[in-house]
């Protein structure tokens, strides 16, 4: 492990990116590229250090603890590094009545993690997450950005297996109701 | 009651009636309907045009206040009203914000405008920002909603290339831009204010009001902030017309709502649907019944405090008033089925998890009464070690936390809870005595 003081800064080399996210914002609402600015960090590290947490009060002209207060509200933003895949597995009510319950012990018993562990090869983790909006075509299964939706046991062994080989197949479709185009077909 | 059922009869209030079309959905599914070109073929832009460069900011506050449209996020205040409060001839800054964090359970209506017709929310944003003075729209969407991340980006990328966003919109003297804005989790960010201070970059804690937004809102400038659906509805507010729209719904509540189905649904799905429809259509005709035999149903995402499965509640109208008096809310139109085999006290414990997970902790009664000992009195149930003095506990608990929190997100899980003590007392006494459920848990995972 590198010690934090030597980790090497993760903005300097992303002046750019730094710059567009500012440029989204008017100049008296800096601080709201605090989020984006997370989310930069989290994508590619998997992780928010205190490291990062520093790098990005500076460039907002935020406190550090801050900074930390506003990661620490949200599910997503993580202290630890999650895995390569992230598997987030939808357990609210309406995900629980077409079976997340059984379907996060599988996964439990499968990758022999549980809700917020990381395996040790870094490869995959687990979360039990709040309603993501899936509640029609659920069980949901959200893998790092990816819906994975109508899950039953044997797409979800498939598709754990596709993942062991490093691959994130095209979810299936999942669509019903208006949106299956039950309506009529708009005139072209 | 009786006058609302008489003024209908040339209304419609069901999908069966031969005049009825999908409107705000009719895109959505179609392959490729994200695209601006696809948009404008099917006739895009048009009603951001007139209202631009034929109507007053004015008149389109006019239009919307005749339409009757009620905010669809689930509180339901009429947003030509919201609309009216915006300030005038500040010279300073004024925000239309798009609440794009739909995360109440059951809901999921907003995801699919967001992700196959993510045009239509930014012809509604033009609208509405033009008739409140506002140059710059914030559109917050939830940090899960990736696919409709990247479409919304395109979309406004292409909006920009065009014309559609930017200095002088469409040819008229109006500027417009959109900051796309991604939340990371947290069901409190539908709350307003709580929005608000996600936005600049502030831990999501919900402000007091007032000030209400539209007096300061996002950097405390003048703000009016409004739900998807009701963005895209002012698109076909404004293209047709107020008349037009009533023709849908109630005197009551006027216009198009929407319904997702889920639980044991023999299909399950999100449906457009008139206001004024019966929950028996909605569930028998769109949802094609029940799949097992079903105990309750919620009527508008598990904020609304659930119905019993009968003839009485089957039959109530989806409009606003009509599901007040029976003592729950029209909500986010998120019907969530509860099985007669799934334990009440189970399904229950399910919700005010949820809201445990989700109560920022700012106020006292959400985080110790909702957050902490909510949840751990249904354990106890629920574990098997529970008395008759803890259901006792937990009704005296809730009734005395209703009302008292901060923000709407404690009540929102005390209502569902105290609603299923009265109906159904029967199954937490149960658990209570004999230390198991009256319905075991099942394996509800298909093979």
């Amino acid at each position: 492990m590198i010690p934090l003081d030597t980790l090497p800064p993760f903005f300097a080399d992303k002046q750019e990116v730094v710059a567009e996210i500012l440029s989204r914002y008017p100049d008296y609402g800096r601080r709201s590229a605090v989020m984006p600015l997370l989310w930069e960090v989290q994508r590619a590290e998997r992780h928010i250090s205190d490291a990062r947490i520093a790098e990005i009060a500076d460039i907002v002209g935020m406190r550090a603890t801050e900074v930390k207060g506003v990661m620490s509200f949200y599910s997503t933003y993580h202290d630890n590094p999650i895995g390569k895949f992230h598997l987030q597995v939808c357990a609210t009510i309406s995900c629980s009545l077409a079976g997340s319950d059984s379907m996060y012990d599988w996964l439990v018993n499968e990758l022999g993690i549980v809700n917020g562990e990381t395996d040790r090869d870094g490869y995959f983790s687990l979360q039990k997450v709040e309603c993501v909006g899936s509640c029609t075509t659920g069980p949901v299964l959200q893998v790092n950005d990816t819906y994975y939706e109508l899950v039953s046991r044997s797409r979800l062994e498939e598709l754990i297996r596709a993942l062991r080989t490093g691959v994130m197949p095209e979810p299936w479709p999942a669509r019903s109701g208006d949106k299956a185009g039950l309506s009529e077909e708009p005139a072209a | 009651m009786n006058a609302t059922d008489t003024q209908t009869s040339d209304r419609i209030v069901s999908r069966k009636d031969p005049r009825y079309e999908v409107v705000l959905y009719k895109h959505v599914g179609v392959d490729g309907a994200w695209t601006l070109d696809y948009y404008r073929r099917h006739g895009g832009y048009e009603a951001a045009r007139k209202a631009l460069l034929e109507m007053t900011p004015d008149g389109v506050v006019d239009e919307m206040k005749a339409s009757g449209l009620r905010g669809r996020g689930g509180a339901g205040f009429p947003t030509g009203v919201k609309w009216s409060f915006m300030p005038k001839n500040t010279g300073k800054q004024h925000f239309i914000v798009c609440n794009a964090d739909e995360s109440e359970p059951g809901s999921c209506k907003d995801r699919y405008l967001l992700e196959d017709d993510p045009h239509q929310l930014i012809e509604g944003m033009l609208i509405g920002g033009y008739a409140i003075g506002a140059t710059i729209g914030v559109l917050y969407i939830r940090g899960e909603y990736y696919l409709a991340l990247k479409r919304l980006e395109n979309a406004i990328r292409e909006a920009r290339e065009h014309g559609i966003l930017g200095k002088g919109v469409m040819g008229s003297d109006f500027d417009f831009d959109i900051i796309l804005h991604r939340g990371a989790g947290a069901y409190i960010c539908g709350e307003e204010t709580a929005l608000m201070n996600s936005f600049e970059g502030r831990r999501a804690n919900p402000r007091l009001k007032p000030p209400f937004p539209a007096g300061a809102g996002v950097y405390g400038l003048p703000t009016t902030i409004n739900n998807v659906t009701t963005l895209a509805s002012a698109v076909h507010i404004i293209a047709r017309g107020a008349d037009w729209y009533n023709t849908y719904g109630t005197d009551d509540s006027r216009g198009i709502h929407h319904v997702e189905l889920s639980g044991p649904f023999n299909r399950r799905g999100v449906f457009e649907v008139p206001m004024g429809i019966t929950y028996r259509e909605v569930i028998y005709d769109l949802g094609q019944g029940p799949s097992e035999p079903a105990k309750a149903f919620i009527p508008g995402g598990t904020s609304c405090p659930p119905f019993p499965f009968t003839d009485e509640f089957l039959d109530t109208p989806m409009e606003y008033s009509s599901v007040a008096k029976k003592g729950s809310m029209l909500g986010t139109g998120g019907i969530i089925l509860i099985p007669q085999s799934k334990c009440i006290v189970d399904t229950m414990y399910n919700i005010t998890r949820f809201y445990a997970h989700e109560s920022c902790g700012k106020c006292t009664p959400c985080r110790e009464g909702v957050a902490t000992w909510m949840p751990r009195i249904f354990q106890k149930l629920l574990a098997g070690i529970g008395t008759p003095d803890d259901v006792a506990l937990l009704e005296d608990l809730a009734g005395g936390l209703r009302g008292t929190a901060f923000c709407p997100l404690a009540d929102s899980c005390i209502v569902p809870v105290l609603t299923s003590l009265k109906y159904w007392r029967d199954e937490y006494d149960y658990l209570a005595h004999h230390g198991r459920p009256m319905y075991p848990t099942q394996d509800r995972w298909q093979a």
